[in-house]
């Protein structure tokens, strides 16, 4: 292959493992709003904190896997308390508050990141398994951390759609999503399956933000960032729509990688050019249902 | 209700004569209380009356701090006369191009995608070197006038003149078939179009109208503290200005300026107390969101709410 055809792969593989990692975010946040009505605004505090847990448990373990496996659980324990203590609140407020409140939330989660680690950035080390470069010509290489990243995003995606349209669990989602109170009627603790929700929702965006450390680094500030391009993922695929974050993430990581490219001067812009066009062809995102809620 | 234009009056007047007996650090304060009153105000003609949730009301703010920059020369002084209606004009322009765009949504979509643009400026801000980058750039001088407003109290007063006409403006247009046509499409705007209003006009119309604002208000921001930089467009600004909105009471026009008044002071006061004075400011926004439904306007419905809770 010729050295541009390489370059215009690599640039693929980039868009991909952007655009994956930016679903494992995504979905978090459409979920919790398709299924229990919430807007979200401390969804990109999760991915922060992930990157952050993975960073401190590689710094005492040395070992990125490892720190993957403590942090994963403890995510989710998290995610269970906060809706326990916090979340069940909202679902009955409204949109209002609820941005409110999880604005809120992330004035104290940033705060008191920078009390306990302060605000520098941190690199998190790529593990000793995968730090090498895949030869692709005599000059151009992909380093292999990045597609084994591709890898497990597209595995979890995949584990994701199995549990809402195979399992018993997904079934009470998916019809807690339609109609509350008849789920509840059936016997259903619709009370734990949002818990469940919210708690896999956190998750998965902490692990996008474990394995997006050792690419990105560890700094503040990258929650935001994050929860925006999460909103404006959610905002194309429409509101609630797994398949529409998935189509939505990965017009994005096409767009951001490309632009940066071919069009470096407006790259920040695109995205929002690409959400701006989607509003005037389709106001309720490419999935979303006729009226939004 | 016939208390109001009493303690409106009294108010104005501790505001007139605070210059008399108040010294420049309370006065300064007192200018940033009336500057975000006016942004508070701006946002609840959207949130309060028209029902529409915008968490980018900053980037309107951060043009308007922006059009006093770009009219400034440097090291010079623009003239009032000219840069404050351009930057009115600037920050209304904007808000008619975004409102366009944001209104095809409404309800959860709304307040997702004024965000989404609201940040747009601000990682535009951020990377673009004739709007100084992400370290902002100075405005040397305050805009030019009749009267010198780097001296004395004339910028306060000046401030206190604009806070005052926001405020008229903002109740004449509330109380004019407009602002009860926006009322009646914040309780149900099916309703309103099939009695044959063109809603969608309405809303663009209160959208550019509270962009103006914000962009005054953003203006005199800018020319208060000589210093634009992306944090003016950022969503935490519209977080927090939305904070106000709530904490004093929406749907009201006094309700703005005493969240203006609760929020500056407490962030004053904890930022005196602490550098992570963020941390008890979330912890207070988020106990204020669970505890006070209906804004700090209303204690009666908050001991209703309490006693509710004991009897349950």
């Amino acid at each position: 292959m010729s050295d541009s055809a390489v370059f215009f792969l690599i640039q693929i593989l980039n868009a991909v493992q952007y655009g994956l990692l930016l679903f494992l975010v995504a979905s978090g946040l459409t979920l919790i709003f398709g299924i229990m009505g919430i807007i979200n605004l401390a969804h990109g505090s999760f991915y922060m904190i992930g990157a952050y847990l993975a960073f401190f448990f590689a710094d005492a373990t040395g070992n990125l896997w490892l720190a993957i496996l403590i942090a994963v659980p403890l995510s989710f324990v998290f995610g269970l308390l906060l809706e326990t203590f916090l979340f069940r609140f909202l679902y009955a407020r409204d949109h209002l508050y609820q941005v409110l409140l999880t604005y809120g939330l992330i004035l104290v989660f940033e705060e008191l990141r920078g009390l306990i680690v302060g605000n520098d950035v941190h690199g998190v080390p790529v593990p000793h398994l995968l730090d090498f470069s895949i030869p692709l010509t005599a000059t151009l290489s992909y380093p292999a951390y990045r597609l084994a990243l591709s890898v497990i995003c597209l595995g979890v995606a995949s584990l994701l759609y199995l549990l809402i349209q195979k399992t018993r669990l997904g079934m009470a989602i998916r019809a807690g999503s339609i109609n509350r109170e008849m789920v509840q009627s059936l016997g259903i603790d619709i009370g734990m399956v949002y818990r469940l929700v919210f708690a896999i929702g956190v998750t998965l965006a902490a692990f996008a933000g474990m394995l997006a450390a050792p690419t990105t680094s560890v700094f503040p500030g990258m929650g935001n960032q994050v929860l925006i391009i999460c909103f404006v993922t959610v905002v194309i695929g429409g509101i609630g729509s797994i398949r529409g974050a998935f189509l939505g993430a990965m017009l994005i990581g096409l767009v951001d990688t490309f632009g940066a490219v071919y069009a470096p001067r407006f790259s920040g812009m695109l995205v929002y050019m690409l959400m701006a066009a989607v509003l005037i062809w389709r106001p309720a995102g490419l999935f979303g249902r006729a009226t939004a809620r | 209700m016939s208390r109001r234009p009493v303690l409106l009056g009294l108010g104005l007047a501790a505001l007139i004569a605070l210059p008399f007996f108040a010294g420049k650090y309370d006065l300064d304060l007192t200018t940033k209380i009336m500057i975000m009153a006016m942004f508070a105000l701006s946002l609840d003609l959207l949130v309060g009356f028209a029902g529409m949730v915008s968490l980018g009301h900053a980037a309107f703010f951060g043009v308007g701090a922006y059009s006093l920059y770009l009219m400034s020369p440097e090291y010079g002084a623009a003239s009032l006369f000219v840069s404050l209606p351009v930057a009115i004009i600037s920050a209304g322009l904007v808000a008619l191009v975004i409102g366009l765009l944001v209104l095809r949504s409404s309800g959860v979509y709304f307040i997702m995608v004024t965000l989404a643009f609201g940040e747009m400026f601000y990682y535009y801000a951020m990377g673009a070197r004739w709007l100084g980058g992400s370290d902002g750039a100075y405005i040397y001088q305050r805009p030019a006038a009749p009267i010198d407003l780097g001296k004395g109290h004339a910028f306060y007063y000046l401030v206190l003149i604009f806070l005052v006409a926001t405020y008229t403006l903002l109740r004449v247009i509330l109380g004019a078939p407009f602002g009860r046509a926006l009322r009646g499409i914040r309780g149900n705007e099916h309703r309103m179009r099939s009695l044959g209003f063109a809603t969608p006009r309405y809303k663009l119309l209160a959208f550019v109208i509270a962009g103006a604002l914000a962009g005054l208000a953003g203006y005199f921001d800018a020319a208060q503290f000589g210093v634009v930089n992306p944090e003016l467009f950022d969503w935490r600004l519209s977080g927090s200005v939305l904070m106000m909105v709530i904490l004093g009471g929406m749907g009201t026009l006094d309700g703005p300026i005493i969240g203006a008044i609760v929020l500056v002071s407490l962030e004053n006061f904890l930022g005196d107390l602490t550098t992570h004075w963020l941390l008890p400011m979330g912890l207070f926004i988020i106990g204020a969101v669970l505890l006070l439904p209906h804004g700090l306007t209303d204690p009666a419905a908050l001991w209703r709410a309490f006693r509710e809770k004991r009897h349950a």
